[in-house]
């Protein structure tokens, strides 16, 4: 077991200022995994981090580290790197000094030091900047410093805060790619951290999706995409229309006045339920083939596809077409079996999924907010 | 440097016009004075005379040095904790630093006589359990003290703005990086407050080297120091300026010197805090 599972987390709770940051939270992280904790601003994930890391001590429960607790360890005595969220380099040292600080630390030979800075700094692309100051480099540059820094300590785990949320758009999706294949290429555990859900998506072998201090759901990307275990999971990753259905019986559910086939089972006959139905399942189709009518009350071109709200029966869907409608025209839904994923009610249940709000220009305003925790 | 707008030339008039008046005349003048006569012909002589005063110079420096050393003992443990403070605390310790500040500059020497005079305070409790009273005032040591308590203020606000900066990520980045509390004090705090440290030296150091009102109140005429020199000199009459000239023009030659060396040691280019 212990060499499995790199970190456990057990039933951890944290609480700043009487707040609970983290509620019974618990976690085992493989050995060798890339997984990304995900969440919006003060959802407790870059709490986790710390604890991990070493910064912070649980008010209860434990952290295991390959099968030893870990609790009241220094973190200068762990065998983990952080990449922090402003990289937190060192501005009186050089980038050869930065990369070789830990090494210094822990008094590595000067021929090993520089062997290890040269193979760390070619890594990340920036071979002949050893001189520059920090000072004088750029946003990513900085962040190759900060990644170097780290990984050259060897750590069995490596903790990313962030880490890419101070970069442009373009750049960022770059240091994805090549986050990813260091990974690959060092074989250790990366356990990151975003609020950016596409981020946490394309990069990691497992999400865990965090609210209120408490694991939302844990899963690969693709489980947590189609298989949205609550309402928050499903509004989070990705656009959701999440409508209240009862279910009828094993796979028949009931939602907005029409009887639809599904692929779930195991609810209760009757069972009062979440439905969800990604935008871009949603077909269009004439009025007289639809199993459900409603009309057209919103219309974005985005290029690839249109973004249309539909309102039925004053729910507003979301849904995404290549088929060009306009505001007014009635419309009718087509819906096949395996577009529609049945989740338990929750806490969330009824918060999220209707766009009677929904603003584009909301929306990307509240992508661009950085977190500050 | 680019053009400056007629604007901004003019707001800085007033300092200019100011700094002309009373820092760059004053100068040209303890030049002048420096390298003539009292008739006002030129001569080296003031210069050749100053090896009179070596010992006082020797001793001002000493002192200053000795002074500003443990200043900095004492400054740099105080801005570390006061770092380590909550924010209410560090408010209310850096007001207690400040109070003596506030305060008349001889009032504050003044007082240190009733402390240390052989009828003191220190001796009056040394007597009266018994004690055999200790000689204080007009010692070295006196005079080091009251450089310490005048101008520690000075010491701890440079040391502590700069340290109090230092963002705590680095700390954390360093600990994650394997440095324990005495490495990250080594490695991350010294380096990164140095700046402050230099401004804080810087003054101490220089008003100390040249401080006559201390040595005279609490060195007793045994410390004769540079500063009491020149003093002394321009009182006695207009026929010692050209003296006095050249020795101050020779101390501040000597500062200058002092902090050139140090902001070279301190090999900090960017040099923002310096004096």
């Amino acid at each position: 077991m212990a060499k499995e599972n790199i970190v456990e987390l057990k039933d951890i709770c944290v609480s700043f200022d009487g707040e609970r940051v983290l509620d019974g939270l618990s976690l085992k992280i493989k050995d060798k995994e890339f997984i990304t904790f995900l969440g919006a601003s003060g959802c407790g994930k870059t709490t986790t981090l710390r604890l991990i890391a070493g910064f912070l001590d649980p008010d209860s429960g434990d952290v295991i580290f390959e099968g030893k607790r870990f609790n009241g360890v220094p973190a200068y005595k762990r065998q983990v790197n952080t990449i922090f969220q402003r990289y937190a380099l060192f501005e009186h040292l050089n980038v050869f000094e930065n990369v070789a600080f830990g090494l210094r630390v822990k008094k590595m030979p000067e021929s090993e030091i520089k062997k290890t800075v040269s193979d760390m700094l070619s890594l990340v692309n920036l071979q002949g900047f050893e001189k520059r100051r920090i000072a004088t480099l750029s946003g990513g540059q900085q962040q190759r410093v900060a990644i170097a820094r780290a990984i050259a300590n060897k750590p069995k785990v490596l903790l990313l805060d962030e880490p890419l949320a101070a970069l442009d758009l373009k750049l960022r999706k770059d240091m994805q790619k090549e986050l990813r294949n260091i990974q690959c290429t060092l074989g250790i555990t990366f356990i990151f951290v975003t609020h950016d859900q596409e981020e946490a998506l394309t990069m990691s072998d497992r999400v865990v999706v965090m609210d209120k201090g408490k694991i939302q759901q844990v899963g690969t990307p693709k489980d947590i995409y189609n298989e949205p275990k609550n309402a928050f999971v499903a509004d989070f990753i990705g656009e959701s229309n999440i409508i209240d259905g009862v279910m009828k019986k094993d796979f028949v559910v009931d939602f907005s006045g029409h009887i639809f086939k599904c692929l779930d089972e195991g609810f209760g006959s009757d069972e009062a339920v979440d439905v969800v139905v990604r935008p871009e399942d949603v077909d269009i189709v004439p009025v007289e083939k639809g199993m459900l009518t409603g009309t057209v009350t919103s219309v974005a071109f985005l290029g690839v596809h249109y973004e249309i709200i539909v309102d039925i029966g004053g729910f507003k869907w979301m849904i995404q077409t290549t088929d060009e409608c306009f505001v007014g025209d009635t419309v009718g839904l087509y819906i096949e079996p395996d577009a529609i994923h049945i989740m338990k009610k929750s806490e969330y249940s009824g918060l999220y999924g209707d766009y009677s709000s929904y603003s584009e220009e909301m929306d990307h305003l509240s992508d661009n907010t950085q977190e500050e925790e | 440097m680019n053009k400056k707008s007629f604007g901004s030339r003019l707001v800085a008039a007033p300092y200019l016009v100011w700094a002309s008046i009373f820092v760059i005349v004053p100068l040209v003048m303890m030049a002048y004075f420096a390298f003539t006569d009292s008739s006002g012909v030129f001569t080296l002589s003031n210069i050749t005379q100053i090896g009179k005063y070596k010992k006082a110079f020797l001793v001002s420096i000493l002192y200053a040095v000795a002074a500003t050393a443990i200043t900095l003992l004492i400054s740099y443990p105080m801005a570390y904790f006061m770092t380590k403070m909550k924010v209410s605390s560090q408010r209310m310790v850096m007001i207690i630093v400040m109070l003596p500040m506030w305060m008349n500059f001889l009032i504050r020497t003044y007082s240190w006589i009733s402390i240390l005079a052989n009828t003191g305070i220190i001796n009056t409790f040394l007597k009266s359990i018994g004690l055999k009273p200790l000689h204080l005032i007009n010692t070295p040591g006196a005079v080091i003290l009251g450089m310490v308590y005048d101008f520690i203020p000075y010491m701890i606000l440079p040391i502590y703005s700069v340290m109090s900066k230092i963002d705590n990520s680095l700390l954390e980045a360093a600990a994650d990086l394997g440095s324990n509390a005495f490495s990250r004090l080594r490695r991350v705090i010294i380096p990164l407050s140095m700046p402050g440290v230099i401004s804080g030296i810087t003054m101490v150091f220089v008003p100390s080297v040249s401080t006559f009102y201390i040595s005279q109140k609490l060195g007793g005429n045994k410390n004769w120091l540079i500063g009491d020199a020149i003093e002394y000199l321009f009182g006695a009459g207009p026929e010692y300026y050209n003296v006095a000239s050249a020795i101050s023009l020779i101390l501040m030659i000597l500062i200058l010197l002092c902090l050139a060396v140090m902001s070279r040691f301190s090999g900090d280019e960017e040099g923002g805090v310096i004096v």
